[in-house]
C-alpha cells in the first residue's frame, strides 16, 4: 500500500445465501481522488458500499481505511473514522429542520456533558454556537441558507440531496461515499452537483467514492473508474480508457 | 342503500349474537345449593338490532360526519406555549389557597402524573420507543424509598435522589436486552418487564411485605422539621411547634402539593433543556431514521439507553414522592393499567408536546375524580375517547411544534 492510498479493498466478497453478490473485488481510493464505481443494475455496486460503510459484514476479504482494518466494524464506528455515506433513497431526519439535521451530524464534535447542558454553562453555549456557525457555513455552501428553518421533508428533491451531502461533510470526513447522487436530478441540478463534488475534493480535502448511472457526470468528475458486472470487477481505469474498452461496452450493451 | 350494506349489517348482527349470547343471554344463578343457568335472549336481540341498525346507517353517517370537523386546538407557537405554561404555573401556585382540601389532593395526584407523563414523553415522544412497562420504574422509585425507610430509617429528601438513580439504573439495565427491538416487539417486551417488577414485589414477601406492601412511610420533612401532630422521635420539634402555629392537617396537604409542584417543575425544566441539547436532538434523529444516525457516527445503542435511563429516572422521582404521599406502597398500585394511563396522557396530549402532555395528564386525572358516580364505566369511556382521538386527531390535542433552534437570518 502506498502512502497516497486512503481506502484499500482486497478480495471483497459478499454472499447472501446462494447468491454471490460481490465476488473478489479489489480497488483502492487515493487521497484527494474521485473514484467511481459503475455497472449495470444488479452488478453489486451498492453491496460494495454497504460492506465498506459497515452496514453489511462482508463474508470475505479485507477493507482498510488509512491502513487500519475496518471490515466487520459497526457502521457508526466506521463513520467516526472519517468514512460517511449518503443513500440511494435519501435518508434525512424528516421531522427535524434543515438546520437541525446539520446539528445532529455534529453530535460527536459537540458532545456535551449532561449537567453542562442542563445548566447551559459557558463552555456548552460556546460549543452550541460553534455548531450553529458551522451549520450556517455549510448551508451557505450548498445554497440552503434560506430554507434553514424548514422541515427537511419540505425540501425539493435536489435540495434534499444537497442537504444529505452537507450533513456528511459537516462531520469532516476523509472519505465521502455517494450512492447515486444524481438520481432524480434535472440537468441543471446535475451540473451543480458536479461542481459541488469538485469543490469538496479541492477545498475540503475529502476523497469521494461514487456510484452513479449518469455517465456524463461520472466521466467529468472521476479520476478513475471501476466497472462491475455480476459482482465481478471488469476493469479499473481512467475515464478515457473505460469509455473505449470493449469489455465495458459489452457489459453495458450486451453482445452482438 | 345497496346490497353490500345490507350484507355487512347482517354479518355484523350475527357476530354480535355470537359474542353477546354467553355474556348477556346466559346468567348463572344460585338457587339453594344448585347453580342454575337462566337464559333470557331479549338483551341479545336488542344488541343485534342495535348493531344491525348502526351498520345500515354507517355509510350515510360517515358521509355526514366527513363534513364535520372536530374543533381543533390551534397550533400554538413556541412563545404562546411558553405563555400558556406560565399561566398554568401561576394557577398552580395559587391553587392551594383557592381549592378545597380534596381539590388540592387531586391536584397533587395530577402533578405526579404530570411528572410521569413528561418522563414517558422522553421515551415515547422524543425517542419514539414504545414503552409499555413504564410503571415498573415508578414502582422501583416508590419501593426504593419505602425499603430504605423500612430497613435503614432514611428520610424522604435523602431517598429522593437515591430512588431516582435506582430507577435510572433499572432503566439502563432493562434497556440493554431491548436494544435490538422496535415498535410492537419493544412494546411487548417492556410490557413484560413492567409485570415482572410488579410480580417480584408481590412475591418477595420477606422484603416487600408481598401484597400488603409497606406502610407507615413518612411524609417529606420541611427543612428537617416533621409535619405532624407530634414528633415521631422523642424530643424533636415539629413544624407547627417550631413556628408557633396551631397544628392543622390542611398544612400537610398544602406542603405535599408544593413538593409535588417543585418536582414537576424540575421535570419540566430538565425535559425542556434536554430536547434542546445534542442528546435530545439525537433522540429525535433516532426516531426519524436509525440507519442515517449510524451512517453519521451516532451510536444508536447509547442514544436508546440514554432515553430509557432518563425516562426511568423521572418515574423513580415520581415514585418516591408517591410513596411519601400515600404513606403506603403495594404492588397493586403499579399494574399495567397505570402504564396504559400514562401512555394515554402522552398520546392524548400529543407526542413530544410538553404543554399538551401536561394538559392531558391534568384532564385524565381530574375527570375520573369528578365523575366518580360513573366509576364503573371509567375504562369504557376511556377506551371510547382513545378510539375517537385516534380517528380524528391522531397527532394529539396539542401537537408538538417542532423547530427548536432557529438560524438568525
Amino acid at each position: 500500500m502506498s502512502a497516497t492510498t486512503l481506502l484499500e479493498v482486497r478480495d471483497l466478497s459478499m454472499r447472501f445465501g446462494g447468491l454471490l453478490a460481490v465476488d473478489r473485488v479489489d480497488f483502492d481510493v487515493r487521497r484527494d481522488e474521485v473514484f467511481a464505481i459503475i455497472g449495470p443494475n444488479g452488478a453489486g455496486k451498492t453491496t460494495v458500499f454497504n460492506c465498506v460503510s459497515g452496514f453489511y459484514r462482508p463474508t470475505g476479504g479485507r477493507i482498510a481505511l488509512e491502513a487500519s482494518a475496518i471490515q466487520g466494524l459497526p457502521s457508526h464506528r466506521i463513520a467516526r473514522r472519517g468514512l460517511v455515506r449518503t443513500f440511494q433513497n435519501i435518508r434525512l431526519f424528516k421531522s427535524l429542520s434543515v438546520l437541525e439535521n446539520l446539528l445532529v451530524a455534529q453530535h460527536l464534535q459537540v458532545q456535551s456533558g449532561l449537567l453542562r447542558g442542563l445548566f447551559a454553562t459557558r463552555q456548552y453555549r460556546r460549543a452550541e454556537q460553534d455548531a450553529l456557525e458551522r451549520a450556517a457555513l455549510w448551508l451557505d455552501r450548498v445554497g440552503l441558507r434560506d430554507v434553514a428553518n424548514r422541515e427537511a421533508s419540505a425540501l425539493s428533491y435536489g435540495q434534499q440531496r444537497r442537504l444529505e451531502i452537507a450533513r456528511c461533510m459537516i462531520t469532516r470526513p476523509r472519505l465521502l461515499l455517494l450512492d447515486e447522487p444524481a438520481a432524480g436530478l434535472n440537468p441543471q441540478e446535475t451540473l451543480e452537483l458536479e461542481q459541488l463534488i469538485d469543490t469538496l475534493r479541492r477545498e475540503h480535502g475529502v476523497s469521494v467514492l461514487l456510484i452513479e448511472h449518469d455517465m456524463g457526470l461520472v466521466m467529468n468528475v472521476s479520476d478513475r473508474i471501476l466497472v462491475m458486472e455480476n459482482g465481478r470487477p471488469v476493469m479499473t481505469g481512467a475515464p478515457e480508457e473505460v469509455r473505449n474498452d470493449p469489455r465495458v461496452i459489452k457489459a453495458y450493451l450486451g453482445e452482438e | 342503500m345497496n346490497n353490500n350494506t345490507l350484507k355487512n349489517a347482517s354479518i355484523a348482527a350475527a357476530i354480535t349474537a355470537l359474542l353477546t349470547a354467553p355474556i348477556l343471554g346466559l346468567q348463572l344463578r344460585l338457587e339453594g345449593y344448585k347453580v342454575v343457568v337462566h337464559s333470557h335472549w331479549q338483551p341479545v336481540l336488542w344488541a343485534m338490532l342495535l348493531v344491525f341498525a348502526a351498520q345500515l346507517l354507517r355509510p350515510a353517517l360517515g358521509r355526514a360526519l366527513g363534513r364535520v370537523r372536530l374543533p381543533a386546538l390551534p397550533r400554538l407557537s413556541d412563545r404562546k406555549q411558553r405563555s400558556a405554561l406560565l399561566l398554568l404555573l401561576a394557577l398552580g401556585l395559587l391553587w392551594p389557597f383557592l381549592g378545597s382540601r380534596s381539590a388540592i389532593d387531586i391536584a397533587t395526584l395530577a402533578l405526579i402524573y404530570i411528572i410521569l407523563a413528561l418522563g414517558l414523553n422522553i421515551v415515547v415522544g422524543y425517542a419514539g420507543l414504545l414503552d409499555l412497562g413504564y410503571v415498573g420504574f415508578y414502582a422501583v422509585g416508590a419501593y426504593t424509598y419505602a425499603l430504605l425507610f423500612q430497613f435503614f430509617g432514611l428520610g424522604f429528601w435523602l431517598c429522593l435522589p437515591i430512588a431516582t438513580a435506582m430507577a435510572a439504573l433499572f432503566g439502563f439495565l432493562l434497556g440493554f436486552p431491548v436494544l435490538r427491538l422496535r415498535g410492537d416487539y419493544l412494546a411487548i417486551v417492556t410490557l413484560g418487564f413492567g409485570e415482572i417488577i410488579r410480580l417480584l414485589l408481590n412475591n418477595l414477601d420477606s422484603y416487600t411485605g408481598g401484597p400488603d406492601g409497606i406502610n407507615g412511610i413518612p411524609k417529606p420533612t420541611v427543612f428537617g422539621l416533621e409535619m405532624a401532630r407530634s414528633a415521631s422521635v422523642e424530643g424533636a420539634t415539629t413544624f407547627h411547634e417550631f413556628f408557633g402555629l396551631a397544628y392543622r392537617s390542611e398544612h400537610v396537604v398544602q406542603m405535599l402539593y408544593f413538593v409535588a409542584l417543585l418536582l414537576a417543575l424540575a421535570t419540566l425544566f430538565v425535559g425542556s433543556r434536554l430536547i434542546r441539547m445534542p442528546m435530545g436532538r439525537a433522540w429525535e434523529a433516532l426516531r426519524d431514521d436509525e440507519i442515517a444516525c449510524r451512517s453519521l457516527g451516532l451510536n444508536p445503542t447509547r442514544i436508546k439507553l440514554s432515553a430509557f435511563t432518563l425516562g426511568a429516572a423521572f418515574a423513580g422521582l415520581a415514585g418516591s414522592f408517591f410513596a411519601a404521599r400515600q404513606g403506603l406502597v403495594t404492588p397493586e398500585s403499579f399494574s399495567f393499567i397505570e402504564s396504559a394511563l400514562i401512555l394515554a396522557m402522552v398520546v392524548l396530549g400529543g407526542m413530544g408536546s410538553r404543554l399538551g402532555v401536561i394538559l392531558a395528564a391534568i384532564l385524565l386525572t381530574v375527570l375520573p375524580e369528578l365523575a366518580r358516580d360513573f366509576a364503573e364505566y371509567r375504562m369504557l369511556s376511556f377506551g371510547l375517547v382513545m378510539i375517537l382521538m385516534m380517528n380524528w386527531r391522531p397527532q394529539g390535542l396539542l401537537p408538538a411544534t417542532r423547530v427548536h433552534v432557529e438560524l438568525p437570518r
